[in-house]
């Protein structure tokens, strides 16, 4: 399943929902959820203990958008709105954590 | 891939519909198809075409009807989320269509894939 | 009114009533799915499980009460209502304070469920 998360852990709960109830699949942070892929943040020992569960994608248009493009956490890949297309077909389904 | 698309939340107030249309428009550009986009909740409101955004500004409403016009794309608003909050088929921009929450579920049965957009 | 095959629609509940229209507009799709003979799921979990605490009162706020309509699901063949138990105990709810008969699952038993889907619908 490809859990897709769109809201900055520092300030909503569902990034820290998915990864207390996911048991397995790709996690994509688009829109505010881009925050907690970058270095530095009060998040990152979690989503770097989320690492070794799933694998972790960050949708870089809007990590751009919102200034931090050079601050991405090591290990967390970087891909355009195709890439995000193609991620909701390499799963077998999606869940949108609004 | 047939693809369907909801989108939850209203233009300019949240990115939901920005998001909604660039997959959209990525999903398009792959050669695959997107069957319909469905808009519930606030999200009626990308139907308005009483929108008027500054002009340095994206328009979200147009942005839609050229998708629809271009790719036949099947733009539907939910009646019972509309008539809430005030898009009836007088304010319908175009290429939408009002209907009622079983396109949504059709979306669901007939798509390989559903993605929500929303807050 | 169904046609061709039936899928697993799941609709995840994270929110809770009143402050917000998420829920009461997702039992309107929960209702209209389970019309088209689809394989329902229900499940409620962070703050979307106060959406199922008795006792609601909503005359001073002046919205409809809608939680009735929860009992009423059994009558639409709406069986599967499923509650996270992390997410009651972190509210300081147990299954007694539900105004519904609901299947309490571990965490982890919830993810797995997810997984199963076909559909899923967050609201």
């Amino acid at each position: 399943m490809l859990h897709i998360i769109n809201k900055s852990p520092l300030s909503n709960s569902s990034l820290e929902s998915c990864l207390r109830v996911a048991v397995s699949g790709d996690i994509l942070l688009t829109e505010d959820a881009v925050y907690a892929a970058t270095s530095g943040n009060a998040f990152e020992g979690k989503l770097r203990e989320a690492m070794g569960r799933f694998k972790v994608y960050v949708l870089q248009p809007d990590l751009d958008a919102r200034g931090l493009g050079d601050r991405l956490i090591e290990g967390v890949t970087g891909v355009d709105h195709g890439g995000f297309v193609d991620l909701t077909i390499s799963n077998n389904n999606c869940q949108s954590w609004l | 891939m047939k693809f369907g698309i909801v989108v939850n939340e209203g233009p300019y107030q949240h990115q939901a519909s920005d998001s909604a249309y660039l997959f959209a428009k990525a999903a398009i550009a792959k050669g695959h198809e997107v069957w319909r986009v469905f808009f519930y909740h606030d999200g009626v409101n990308n139907a308005s075409k009483l929108t008027e955004p500054p002009q340095d500004d994206r328009h979200i409403v147009n942005r839609w009807t050229k998708l629809a016009e271009e790719h036949k794309v099947d733009l539907v608003v939910c009646v019972a989320a509309a008539m809430r909050r005030g898009i009836r088929e007088e304010n319908l921009a175009a290429g939408f269509r009002i209907s009622g929450l079983g396109q949504l579920v059709e979306a669901g049965t007939k798509c390989d894939r559903l993605i929500t957009f929303g807050d | 009114m169904s046609e061709g095959a039936v899928k697993k629609f799941m609709f995840v509940n994270r929110k809770a009533p009143y402050g917000t229209i998420y829920a009461l507009e997702a039992l309107e799709v929960v209702l209209i799915t389970a019309a088209f003979d689809q394989d329902v799921s229900l499940v409620f979990m962070d703050d979307g499980v106060y959406q199922l605490k008795k006792g609601q009162q909503t005359k001073g706020v002046e919205i409809k009460n809608f939680s009735p309509t929860y009992r009423a699901l059994e009558g639409y063949d709406i069986e599967k209502l499923y509650v996270e138990k992390e997410s009651l105990d972190a509210r300081g709810l147990t299954e007694d304070d539900l105004l519904v008969d609901v299947t309490v699952l571990g965490r982890a038993e919830m993810g797995a469920l997810m997984n199963e889907q076909d559909v899923v619908l967050s609201f």
